[in-house]
């Protein structure tokens, strides 16, 4: 690709197949500022953001700072009959940890904190070129495909729906209290959500198109 | 563009699409230049990963629903609660909300992901009755609600983990959380194998053989 690009090859970077269904549009204008999805199935093929890129970086800058504190400190507490117990985010990843169940422990580990930290830091070394306009990283492509190989199995959110369910079956046998970590955590989740609905796939893949110079404005 | 059925594909068209970021290249490619994913017009081992995910899926959800999914010691007294038990059990303790949850999370979409995967593998070999579009629209549902069957597992952690009170009160997770967790993991990998272009590429060969049985005709 990195030789002179023959009419033919530029011509298919003007081209988008729908990837759920194989349908095949051309992109007319490169402002695309509007929305575009799949007529016949739907799926979302390019939903450009006003300055999207800036806004995906300060999100991922704020996850990693509160998954860091939603480590360290309570996320939530027991008491009854005066005694009391208090379990952290990664107590509740290892409660698994007699014999074959240790790989449940990995697997929640990996979900609930590992899956979604390593989607975050993914996205800044993919992003953060792009927005300062400067060369993309020699790895982002790998790095962005692996980041979106992951998505479904970061589920942060689910975790945090599991806490209200296990706070209701638990209510009478013992009184739970959330810890600081629990409100940190939810604050996460939100900001994963609101990231990922903020981030247009096409637009990443083009400004990683090997001969392209980055011209995607609304990435930055 | 006017219908679903008279939309050009990038396989009309002698191309090959990456379905990882849509960029389009010559049929003879076979990784994508720009994401460095392998390309495939249609992806011919996509139904038979389809099945054996599923089968797996399936045979480990058995024993999850058998095997208790967690022990409950009260104060010396230890009761195991299997997924369907502990619901019940929830019901008679009035929370039929989270009974609720519980049964639809657990065992609702976990029955219903099964048939669908299987409803959908069908219909790419024989004529279904439902259009492409229902059919694609399924699909899209059971990608993504699968991952929330992993809700139960989860409230299995926290809940051991945090009630760890010495005599008065502790929960231990049984070996059903473990079968559960992999029933739920190779559903998704089943429904991630599925090539959803085959749902639209079946209506089209559909559409073509009504066409020329209709010139044929006249």
């Amino acid at each position: 690709m990195s030789s002179a690009s023959s009419p033919l090859t530029s011509d298919l970077t003007a081209l988008i197949a729908c990837p759920q269904c194989d349908a095949i549009y051309r992109v007319r204008d490169l402002d695309h500022t509007v929305e575009a999805r799949c007529t016949r199935c739907h799926t979302e093929l390019i939903a450009p953001r006003l300055k999207a890129g800036m806004v995906i970086i300060m999100l991922s800058l704020t996850t990693l700072i509160l998954v860091f504190g939603a480590l360290w400190f309570p996320f939530l507490e027991i008491t009854r009959a005066g005694l009391s117990n208090s379990a952290t985010l990664i107590d509740a990843a290892l409660a698994f940890s007699s014999g074959p169940l240790m790989f449940l422990s990995l697997a929640v580990l990996a979900m609930i904190v590992l899956i979604p930290l390593a989607r975050v830091l993914l996205t800044l070394y993919v992003l953060v070129p792009v927005v300062f306009d400067r060369p993309p990283r020699s790895r982002a492509a790998q790095a962005f495909r692996l980041s979106e190989d992951l998505r479904p199995w970061s589920m942060a959110e689910i975790f945090a729906i599991g806490c209200a369910v296990s706070l209701v079956k638990v209510a009478d046998l013992a009184r739970i209290e959330f810890g600081p970590a629990f409100w940190m955590f939810s604050a996460v989740v939100i900001i994963i959500l609101i990231q990922d609905s903020y981030l247009c796939r096409w637009s990443v893949w083009a400004s990683l198109e090997p001969e392209n110079e980055p011209k995607n404005e609304q990435e930055r | 563009m006017s219908g679903p059925y008279d939309m050009v594909t990038a396989r009309d068209m002698g191309l090959v699409a990456c379905r990882r970021c849509a960029r389009v290249w010559q049929m003879d490619q076979e990784v994508c230049g720009r994401c460095g994913a392998a390309l495939a017009s249609r992806d011919h081992t996509s139904l038979s990963r389809v099945w054996a995910w599923l089968v797996m899926g399936i045979s480990f959800y058995i024993p999850a629903n058998i095997y208790p999914m967690l022990s409950t010691t009260v104060l010396l007294r230890s009761t195991e609660d299997t997924i369907i038990g502990g619901a019940i059990e929830l019901i008679h303790h009035d929370s039929v909300g989270i009974a609720i949850i519980i049964l639809v999370a657990s065992v609702l979409i976990p029955v219903a992901k099964f048939v669908a995967i299987a409803y959908l593998a069908l219909s790419i070999r024989r004529s279904s009755d439902l259009s492409a579009q229902s059919r694609h629209r399924l699909y899209e549902l059971v990608e993504y609600i699968g991952r929330w069957s992993m809700i139960d597992v989860f409230v299995v952690a926290i809940l051991s983990s945090l009630v760890q009170l010495n005599v008065a009160a502790s929960i231990n997770p049984g070996v059903a959380s473990l079968s559960f967790a992999l029933s739920v993991i190779f559903t998704m990998l089943s429904a991630q194998a599925f090539d959803s272009r085959m749902i639209w590429d079946n209506i089209k060969s559909a559409k073509q053989n009504r066409d020329t049985a209709e010139t044929i005709a006249s």
